[in-house]
C-alpha cells in the first residue's frame, strides 16, 4: 500500500510499524504515525496542494509550522468539516479526509487561473477602485461572483456533532514554547519548586531540535530532559496546544487540538483559560523567505522546513535542490540534503563565505555560488530550473526544490498582544519583544538568542526568575547543555530588489508591485499598506510576509525599518474554531435557563413557553386557542368575565429589613413610603439619577421595619444592585439590609371578578373578605407548612390577588387554586394575555419605560406631587425634560372599523409627509375583546390633542392606518372593578 | 482578564464582578437641591490615563461594593477595599 516515493529508507521520528491511511482530494494515500499531513503529502510526492487566493496560482507546501501560508486544507466531512487548516500543523490520523481549497473544477486544472492573465487589473486597491465610490452599484452586482472566485475553504452547513470543552487551569509558571529554551526553562522553574505548565503547539516537544539529524546529541538531550520533566511531577506537559492570546492578569488562552484521535462523542478541541503567576515566552522565531520572481512556485520552501522534512519526517522533497540564503543557518539544510542523496547548489548572497562552510560543501559535493541569488524560477505546477544572478553571468540550474532563507524573525505575536510594541534590534535585523510587564520573561530566539546554547541558557535563567517571581526559590542544578552543531543566522542587509511577479504575501497574493503601487498612491504607513493591499490579512496573519513587506516599504520610502514600524499584533496567534470558544455553551446550554416552581405543570397542561430574559414563562395555553392570537383573546375574556391564574414567580422580589427601611424607600421611590401603614402595599416608581424612569413595582409593609418589594422581571438584578450601591457608598448611615428572595417565593396572580371566591375556596382558613383584605391589603398564613402571603394587587384592572408561597410549595398551591377555581371558571393565562390586559388598562411596562421617558411622559407625574429629595428629583427638572411638546403616553384607537394597529408603527400628523421619524410611535398593541377593536398605547408629541387623528405607518408591513388619540385607559377609568 | 482581590472572598475573576463607575466623585446628599452638583455627579468624568478609583460590585460573590484602584493603561490593580467602612466595633469588655 505504501507509495511513499519521496520517503527516505530510514531515519525520521516516524513509527514505520504504524502505517496510517488518509485521503487527499479523494486519493487514498499512506503515511506513518508521527507524520503531519504535510509531511505525508510530501512523502507521497504531492507537491501541488492549493491554488492562491486571487490569481489561483498553483501553490505547494512552504513551511513546516504555524506560519504556513499556502497548504490550507479542509478537514473532515459533513458537520465535522473544518476549513482553512494548515496541513503543516495537522498530526496525521488514520482515516483522515483532507481536501484542497480554492480550486475549480480541480487542483491540477483550475479555470480561474486565467486570473493571472488579468493580474494587472487585480492589483492593490482593485476592489475599492472598481466597485466603490461612483460605481458602487457595480459592487452589489459583482460581489456574488467575486466572493465565489476569491476565497478560502467553505465551512460545513450541518451541525457539528463533536464536543468542545472550556477549561480553567492554574500554574505558577506558564511557559509558551517547548523548544530548547522552553524545556530548559521548565526544568529550572520546576526544580525551583514552581508548578509549571509547558505549552507546545506541536504534538512533540523539542522545537527546532526535532529537526536535528537522528542520532545527534540533540536527540539524547531531548530524551534526558523528557525523562527528568516527567519525573519531577510538577510539570504539566501540554502538547498539541497553542497559546493563542495573552490577556490581563497573566492569563493565557490555549487551544488544544485532538484531530488525530477523531471518534464520535470525544472532545475534539479544548479551550483552556490558564491563569499563571509568571509567564516565560519561548515561542522561537520564524524563518524569512526571500522575494524574487515566481518565488511562490510549488517546490519553493523555507530552508529550515526542508531540513525538518528530511530529518524529522525522513522525506526528501526534491532530488535537485537550490539553497538560496543570506546566512550560515541554511547551509545545514544543504548539508543534510546532500547527505540524504540530493544534488545541491548553494546560492549565497554573500560574496565572502566562511572557509569551514566551503570545505564541508566540497566534501559533500555541493556546488557553491557565492554572491548570487535567484532572479527567477521556471516551471508551473512543478519547478524546472532556477536562474541565478549576481556575480558573474546569469546561469540556469536545473532543480525541483528551492530552499530559501532570508534570516529569522522572532515570534513576537504573543508578547505584543497586551499593547507592548515590538522593538527593532540592529544586531538581529528584526523585531524583538518590547519591555515586558512584571512577571513576564523572554527566552531563546524570541529575544535574539539564535544558538541552541543561548536558548538553553536564557531559558534556564528565565525559568529561575519566573519561579522566584512566584516565591519559588529552591536551589536549581546548572543548565543542561550539549555540544550542538548550530550555524546561526547572522543578520544580512542588501537583498537586491526583485523583478517580475515576486510575492511577499503568498496567502493574500500580494507582490512587490502591489507594495510599490500602494507607495505611489500615498499608502505609506504600514497600517495603510496593510489595509490597501490586504497584506498580512490572511489566516496566517502574515507570519512570513510581515518583515519582507516592511523592508520593501522602508526601501521605497528611503526610511529605516524602525521608522517604518510594524503593524499591530492581536489575538489570536493562529485561527481558533468558534466551537472551541463556545465549549459546551451551545444550543440550550448557551445561557442558563430559569424555571419557575410551576414550570412542569405549565408544560403538562399545554403551555407554549416563551423565553423572557433567562426565564421560561407560559406564553399562552393551547387549551384556550390554536395559536397565540386566538388564545390570548380567549384568556383575556375569562379573566374579565370569571377568573384567571397567572404564574408571576419571575417578578424580582427583595426582602428589605432594618429600622431605616422606610427611609430607604422614601428616597429611592419617587412617591412617598414613610407613611405606608403596616399590612398595606403601594405602587412605586423609581427614577435613575438623571431623572428618567428606571422601573416600577409594588412594595408591601410587612412590619414596622420590614418590607417586601417587587420589581419587574427584567430589572430585578439592576434594582437590587442599585439599592446595594446606594446603601454601601452613599448612605452607609441607613440601617437597612436588602436581600434577593426571588427564588425563595413562588408567586401567582388570581385575577377576575370571581377571584375572591376562588381564593376563599382554595384557602378556607384565610379571611379574604373585603374588610379583612381590601385593595392593596395583605394577609399572611400558611400553606403546606410553608409561609403564605396574599396581597391584593391588580395589574389587569380586575379584582386580583397576588399569592406568594415558599417555592417548594409553589406547584401544590397552584394545583390547589386550579382545582378550587374550576367551579368559578378559573383558567390559567399566559404572558401575552397579561400584556394585553395591562394595555387595556393603560398601565405602562417595558415598552414604555424604555430608558428615555420621564414621570410626566408616562402620566405618572401626579404621584410625586411636591415631594423632593428622592433619587433623580433634581435632574428630572432639567428644562428639556419639562418641554410641553415632549412625547407622552396616549391611547390610540382605529378610526375605521376592522382596521388593526401594529406595534412599532411610526405616527404622523394628518397632512404630514409620511417620511422620517414622525411625531411619535406605537409602543404596545392589543385586540380588546371588551371593546371589540384594536387598541394601542403610544408615545406621541404633546402638541397633538386628544381626539385628533394621526396616521400610523408600519414601514416593514407597508401599511398606513388612521388612528384617533384617546386616553390610555380604555377600560374602567374609575377603577371600580378593583374595589369592593 | 482582571483578577480582583475581594476583601471578603479572595482573588476572583472579573467575570464575577459588575463595574460601577468612577469612585472618586462624591454623590451629593439625597436632599441636595444643587443642580450643578448633580449635573457634575451624573455626567462629568475625568477619564484619566493612569490610576483610577472605581466601584466594582462582587455580584456573584459577597455582593459587596468595592473601591478598586486600577491603572487604566496597564489594568494593574493597586488596591481593593470595601466601599462601606465597617461600623466601629465596641471593644468587648
Amino acid at each position: 500500500m505504501n507509495s511513499n516515493s519521496k520517503r527516505l529508507a530510514k531515519g525520521g521520528r516516524i513509527d514505520r510499524g504504524r502505517p496510517l491511511e488518509f485521503s487527499f482530494d479523494g486519493s487514498k494515500l499512506a503515511g506513518f504515525q508521527g507524520d503531519t499531513l504535510a509531511s505525508a503529502l510530501l512523502a507521497n510526492g504531492v507537491s501541488l496542494v492549493g491554488r492562491s487566493f486571487k490569481y489561483h496560482r498553483p501553490r505547494g507546501i512552504f513551511s513546516a509550522g504555524a506560519e504556513e501560508p499556502n497548504a490550507l486544507v479542509t478537514l473532515g466531512t459533513g458537520g465535522r468539516r473544518e476549513p482553512n487548516l494548515p496541513a503543516t500543523m495537522l498530526e496525521l490520523g488514520d482515516g483522515m479526509i483532507a481536501e484542497s481549497q480554492n480550486r475549480w473544477p480541480s487542483l491540477a486544472f483550475d479555470l480561474q487561473s486565467v486570473n493571472g492573465l488579468f493580474a494587472p487589473f487585480l492589483s492593490a486597491g482593485f476592489y475599492y477602485k472598481t466597485f466603490m465610490g461612483p460605481t458602487r452599484r457595480a459592487w452589489m452586482f459583482y460581489e456574488h461572483f467575486i466572493r465565489r472566485a476569491a476565497g478560502l475553504g467553505k465551512a460545513g452547513m450541518e451541525p457539528d456533532p463533536d464536543r468542545y470543552e472550556l477549561r480553567h487551569a492554574f500554574a505558577d509558571v506558564a511557559i509558551v514554547g517547548g523548544g530548547p529554551a522552553g524545556l530548559s526553562a521548565a526544568r529550572a522553574a520546576a526544580n525551583a519548586g514552581a508548578r509549571v505548565a509547558l505549552i507546545e503547539q506541536d504534538f512533540r516537544f523539542g522545537g527546532q531540535l526535532l529537526s536535528e539529524r537522528p542520532g545527534s546529541e540533540a536527540n539524547a538531550w531531548l530524551e534526558a530532559l523528557g525523562i527528568e520533566l516527567r519525573g519531577l511531577g510538577n510539570v504539566d506537559l501540554m502538547a498539541r496546544t497553542t497559546a493563542v492570546g495573552i490577556y490581563d492578569g497573566q492569563v493565557l488562552g490555549l487551544v488544544e487540538r485532538r484531530d488525530h484521535a477523531q471518534a464520535s462523542g470525544r472532545v475534539r478541541q479544548a479551550f483552556t483559560i490558564l491563569r499563571a503567576g509568571a509567564i516565560v515566552f519561548a515561542p522561537g522565531a520564524i524563518e524569512r523567505p526571500l522575494v524574487f520572481s515566481n518565488n511562490d512556485r510549488p517546490g519553493v520552501m523555507l530552508a529550515s522546513a526542508v531540513r525538518t522534512y528530511v530529518n524529522r519526517f525522513a522525506v526528501l522533497p526534491g532530488r535537485r535542490a537550490v539553497v538560496t540564503t543570506t546566512n550560515d543557518g541554511a547551509w545545514r539544510t544543504a548539508f543534510d540534503l546532500a547527505a540524504a542523496g540530493a544534488q545541491v547548489t548553494v546560492a549565497d548572497l554573500r560574496a565572502t563565505l566562511a572557509p569551514a562552510l566551503q570545505a564541508e560543501a566540497l566534501r559533500l559535493g555541493i556546488a557553491v555560488r557565492p554572491g548570487t541569488h535567484i532572479a527567477d524560477l521556471r516551471g508551473g505546477r512543478a519547478l524546472n530550473a532556477a536562474r541565478l544572478a549576481g556575480s558573474g553571468a546569469e546561469t540556469e540550474v536545473d532543480c525541483d526544490l528551492v530552499c530559501v532563507s532570508g534570516g529569522w524573525s522572532p515570534t513576537v505575536h504573543l508578547t505584543s498582544h497586551l499593547g507592548v510594541k515590538p522593538v527593532y534590534r540592529e544586531d538581529i535585523d528584526g523585531f524583538a519583544p518590547g519591555p515586558l510587564a512584571g512577571g513576564q520573561f523572554g527566552a531563546g530566539s524570541v529575544v535574539g538568542g539564535y544558538t541552541t546554547a543561548e536558548a538553553i541558557e536564557t531559558g534556564h535563567r528565565a525559568g529561575i526568575e519566573a519561579a522566584a517571581y512566584c516565591g519559588k526559590t529552591k536551589p536549581v542544578p546548572a543548565a543542561l547543555q550539549f555540544q550542538s552543531t548550530d550555524l546561526p543566522a547572522a543578520a544580512f542587509r542588501g537583498v537586491p530588489p526583485a523583478r517580475g511577479k515576486a510575492f511577499v504575501d503568498f496567502q493574500m497574493d500580494v507582490t512587490t508591485g502591489d507594495i510599490a503601487l500602494a507607495h505611489r498612491e500615498g499608502y505609506q504607513s504600514v497600517e495603510h499598506l496593510k489595509r490597501y493591499t490586504t497584506l498580512g490579512m490572511g489566516t496566517d496573519q502574515g507570519k512570513t510576509s510581515n518583515f519582507p513587506a516592511l523592508s520593501a516599504m522602508a526601501a521605497l520610502r528611503g526610511a529605516t525599518i524602525p521608522e517604518t514600524g510594524t503593524t499591530t499584533f492581536r489575538p489570536p496567534y493562529t485561527p481558533v474554531a468558534i466551537g472551541a470558544l463556545a465549549g459546551r455553551a451551545v444550543g440550550h446550554h448557551l445561557k442558563p435557563t430559569r424555571r419557575t416552581p410551576m414550570h412542569d405543570w405549565h408544560i403538562a397542561n399545554g403551555a407554549d413557553m416563551l423565553e423572557v430574559g433567562l426565564w421560561m414563562r407560559p406564553y399562552f395555553y393551547r387549551g384556550a386557542g390554536r395559536d397565540v392570537n386566538e388564545a390570548y383573546v380567549a384568556e383575556m375574556r375569562f379573566v374579565r368575565e370569571a377568573a384567571g391564574l397567572m404564574d408571576i414567580s419571575t417578578l424580582g422580589k427583595i426582602d428589605v429589613q432594618g429600622p431605616d427601611a422606610a427611609t430607604l424607600f422614601d428616597r429611592v421611590y419617587a412617591n412617598g413610603f414613610v407613611k405606608l401603614p403596616v399590612g398595606r402595599a403601594r405602587y412605586g416608581v423609581m427614577l435613575r439619577d438623571d431623572g428618567v424612569v428606571l422601573d416600577d413595582g409594588t412594595t408591601t409593609r410587612l412590619g414596622e421595619h420590614r418590607f417586601f418589594m417587587t420589581t419587574s422581571t427584567a430589572k430585578a438584578a439592576n434594582v437590587l444592585s442599585r439599592l446595594e450601591f446606594l446603601l454601601d457608598t452613599a448612605w452607609p448611615d441607613l440601617r437597612v439590609a436588602v436581600t434577593s428572595v426571588t427564588d425563595e417565593w413562588a408567586a401567582m396572580s388570581v385575577a377576575g371578578p370571581r377571584s375572591r371566591e376562588v381564593l376563599a375556596a382554595a384557602f378556607p382558613t384565610l379571611d379574604v373578605s373585603n374588610e379583612a383584605l381590601p385593595h392593596m391589603g395583605l394577609i399572611g398564613g400558611e400553606f403546606d407548612g410553608r409561609a403564605l402571603r396574599v396581597i391584593r394587587l391588580s395589574y389587569s384592572g380586575e379584582r386580583a390577588y397576588e399569592v406568594y408561597v415558599g417555592a417548594s410549595a409553589g406547584e401544590a398551591a397552584w394545583r390547589r387554586l386550579i382545582e378550587a377555581g374550576q367551579p368559578f371558571g378559573l383558567r390559567p393565562y399566559g404572558v401575552e394575555a397579561l400584556g394585553a390586559l395591562r394595555v387595556e388598562k393603560g398601565h405602562v411596562a417595558g415598552p414604555e419605560i424604555d430608558g428615555r421617558t420621564t414621570l410626566d411622559d408616562l402620566g405618572l407625574g401626579r404621584m410625586v406631587g411636591k415631594r423632593s429629595g428622592f433619587v433623580g428629583d433634581v435632574l428630572r427638572r432639567r428644562p428639556a425634560l419639562a418641554e410641553q411638546d415632549r412625547q407622552r403616553l396616549v391611547g390610540l384607537t382605529c378610526v375605521e372599523a376592522d382596521a388593526r394597529l401594529s406595534g412599532g408603527a411610526v405616527l404622523f400628523k394628518q397632512g404630514e409627509t409620511l417620511k422620517g421619524h414622525g411625531c411619535g410611535r406605537i409602543t404596545s398593541v392589543t385586540y380588546s375583546p371588551t371593546l371589540g377593536a384594536y387598541v394601542g398605547l403610544a408615545l406621541l408629541a404633546g402638541d397633538v390633542a386628544m381626539g385628533d387623528e394621526v396616521v400610523a405607518v408600519h414601514m416593514m408591513k407597508n401599511e398606513a392606518v388612521r388612528a384617533r388619540v384617546v386616553s390610555p385607559v380604555f377600560l374602567d377609568p374609575q377603577g371600580e372593578r378593583l374595589h369592593g | 482578564m482582571l483578577r480582583i482581590d475581594c476583601p471578603c472572598c479572595g482573588p476572583r475573576d472579573h467575570d464575577e464582578f459588575r463595574y460601577g463607575g468612577d469612585a472618586s466623585i462624591i454623590r451629593p446628599a439625597h436632599d441636595d437641591p444643587d443642580f450643578e452638583a448633580w449635573y457634575r455627579y451624573v455626567f462629568v468624568r475625568r477619564n484619566p490615563a493612569g490610576s483610577h478609583r472605581e466601584h466594582w460590585q462582587h455580584v456573584l460573590g459577597c455582593r459587596q461594593w468595592l473601591i478598586v484602584e486600577r491603572d487604566t493603561r496597564t489594568h494593574s490593580i493597586a488596591s481593593v477595599a470595601l466601599a462601606r467602612k465597617p461600623a466601629p466595633r465596641k471593644s468587648a469588655q
